[in-house]
């Protein structure tokens, strides 16, 4: 990013990011609210959206099949699109801002891979587990286990980068590749005593889905995730002050310590949870803060909510993508976001570069 | 000796032709016309009892017979979408067991949408309780009951000419991606063609598909490699394999003796399991001499 600071025209450059960041803000909302209603009225069968406001007209009832799939299979699997994808976006611009390197993101500080972590050993050794544990988690266990391993993988993180009550953020950056290591020693030993099925059922889960959303998994995701997004804009005028650096930003008054705190909690809960329901899926986290920078500038003000709602809105796009392109088959969304994200990112890294004019 | 009334038998033929139509009538309301065949084993019995022109849907396992591959496919075995299995309207779903993911079988069957599970099993007897589950789902009991009987004699046949080879060892490989090798333990399809082969299975100590150690395969002793015949990214060249040290080691790496079988024909355990059984004795006759 080029810094604007010096410029004489510094204030009316601000002014116009502010409007620029607002209509961008009220563009992002009604795109988001097209992508709801493209969510729940695509899929394979041909319940559309119109038949359900017909019927909420009329007196005339869906049938058990198509309320089965607007209520029970294309909501919760919306709602769980937003949440995630709102809070992979929204993890991802705090931890840029926290470790001031627009590269960071969840994955660096190992939160990501402890909750693969736990989903890989709550696969491979899920069959092992007491028969009356195994039965109260039903299908959970795999989230359960994913959330609990991000939660650990964070804490085991933060005290080892803490000492007397301050964060080096360098350290816990190597802390995280050294955890994320740790972690996918144990996955690769995990998957090497796995069998077939298991096997497939983890390459499943790696590439991600929303496929599996049902309201009982969107009620243990959804209070953290919401939480966590509430938590976030209170983060923007401290993570403003720490891109001076953590000295500075003390000096004008900002709780370093504290504003560090409260970002690793947040995207730990954000995180976990998103991984837990829905399994690996990438990019979501770097593209979208990357992209709002070069729209609407690094103020995290505006940055967190039009993350949020940029991240809600391409990853419901991506989910209908993964639903229509080899259907009644579905594609493993991590595919899709991979496929789109990829060579997208790698166009906005050469347009920075001048490499392409365009 | 009285007689009967002449209405009498007006009456009761009439009432045996009313009662036919109700039957009939029902019998075709009741027949489901509409079926999503989940398990490749499942669709080639659909085919062998006539029924296809009923299937309007298959998972991504059923590949045989080919004109399987023109139904719309609604996903693998495990990872089905429940909106995708609605889409094609089905009546009835008859599901290979282990078909999942247990979420959306749970949303299947809240639409109450008909269900039959097909039991697994890697046996001859297996094989006939599949396909009379599957007629019996189909409405088509006398079918199957005639298909059993036809695959009984072909199973009993099959056995005639396995004798003599219970001292073959038979390593199937199931992959060999990054050089760890997945082989079929004990209790896996894998395992039941062999033993039905007349064959013993050299891979010990564990149930089901797993990467077995290069020592373990090495003191295995197999004569013989068995393989899928795909070549797909799995699949390995019979120079890929024997360069592998461990199956260097063993007597078949030593006589390069290797035999590549359809998967679904050799592991489906379905109609084509009897003709698998005696390919693979015959191979396996074959490839020791």
């Amino acid at each position: 990013m080029s810094s604007l600071t010096h410029d004489i025209s510094g204030a009316v450059l601000a002014g116009d990011r502010r409007h620029k960041a607002r209509a961008l803000a009220i563009w992002l909302v009604v795109v988001l609210f097209f992508s709801v209603l493209l969510s729940l009225g695509v899929g394979a069968t041909n319940v559309s959206l119109w038949d359900a406001a017909q019927s909420m007209v009329t007196a005339q009832e869906l049938s058990a099949r198509d309320k089965i799939i607007l209520y029970d299979i294309r909501l919760p699997r919306t709602a769980m699109g937003v949440l995630v994808g709102a809070a992979l976006a929204v993890s991802g611009a705090v931890m840029q801002g926290v470790f001031r390197n627009p590269l960071a993101d969840p994955g660096l500080v190992g939160v990501s891979a402890g909750a693969g972590l736990g989903a890989i050993a709550a696969i491979v050794l899920g069959g092992t587990l007491p028969v009356a544990l195994a039965e109260a988690l039903g299908y959970y266990v795999v989230p359960v286990a994913a959330f609990l391993g991000a939660w650990c993988s964070t804490l085991v993180l933060y005290r080892i980068s803490t000492r007397r009550g301050r964060t080096s953020v360098a350290t816990m950056l190597l802390a995280g590749i050294a955890l994320g290591a740790l972690a996918g020693a144990v996955s690769g030993a995990l998957t090497y005593i796995a069998d077939d099925a298991q096997l497939r059922t983890l390459t499943f889960w790696s590439m991600g889905s929303l496929g599996g959303a049902t309201w009982g998994k969107l009620l243990t995701a959804a209070p953290l995730i919401i939480l966590a997004l509430a938590v976030s804009p209170f983060l923007a005028h401290g993570l403003n002050g720490l891109a001076l650096g953590e000295a500075a930003a003390a000096h004008i008054g900002i709780p370093v310590q504290r504003l560090k705190n409260t970002a690793i909690l947040m995207v730990a809960g954000a995180t976990g949870a998103a991984v837990a329901v829905s399994g690996g899926i990438g990019f979501v986290g770097i593209v979208v803060p990357h992209l709002l920078r070069l729209i609407v500038g690094p103020d995290h003000k505006y940055l967190l909510v039009n993350s949020a709602l940029l991240g809600a809105a391409l990853l419901l796009c991506a989910d209908v993508i993964s639903r229509i392109v080899i259907a009644p088959a579905e594609l493993p969304i991590g595919i899709v976001t991979a496929t789109l994200g990829g060579p997208f990112f790698l166009w906005i890294l050469l347009r920075q570069r001048g490499l392409v004019d365009m | 000796m009285r007689r009967v009334h002449p209405f009498f038998w007006l009456q009761a033929s009439l009432c045996l032709l009313l009662g036919a139509i109700i039957v009939t009538s029902a019998r075709a309301d009741v027949q489901a016309q509409r079926i999503v065949s989940v398990g490749g084993a499942i669709t080639e019995i659909v085919y062998a009892l006539g029924q296809e022109d009923r299937l309007v849907a298959r998972d991504t396992t059923s590949n045989y017979p080919p004109a399987a591959l023109e139904l719309p496919d609604v996903g693998y075995i495990r990872r089905l979408s429940p909106e995708g299995v609605l889409s094609v309207n089905p009546d009835l779903l008859i599901l290979q067991e282990g078909a999942g993911p247990v979420e959306a079988m749970d949303l299947l069957r809240a639409t109450g949408v008909a269900m039959v599970e097909v039991p697994e099993g890697y046996d001859a007897e297996a094989v006939l309780t599949k396909v009379t589950v599957v007629a019996n789902a189909l409405g088509v009991p006398e079918k199957g009951a005639a298909l059993v009987e036809d695959l009984r004699k072909e199973f009993l046949a099959a056995g005639q000419d396995v004798s003599g080879l219970q001292d073959r060892k038979v390593l199937f490989v199931l992959s060999m991606a990054g050089g760890r090798v997945m082989v079929g333990g004990q209790n896996s399809s894998a395992s039941g063609i062999i033993a039905m082969a007349g064959a013993s299975n050299a891979a010990t100590g564990f149930d089901g598909y797993k990467p077995m150690s290069d020592e373990a395969i090495a003191q295995s002793g197999a004569d013989v490699i068995l393989m899928m015949a795909s070549s797909g990214p799995r699949g390995a060249s019979d120079e890929q394999l024997f360069q592998h040290p461990a199956i260097a080691a063993t007597p078949a790496g030593q006589n390069k003796a290797v035999v590549r079988m359809d998967g679904m024909k050799l592991l489906g355990f379905s109609v084509r399991t009897a003709e698998a059984v005696r390919a693979l004795s015959k191979a396996l006759r074959d490839a020791g001499s």
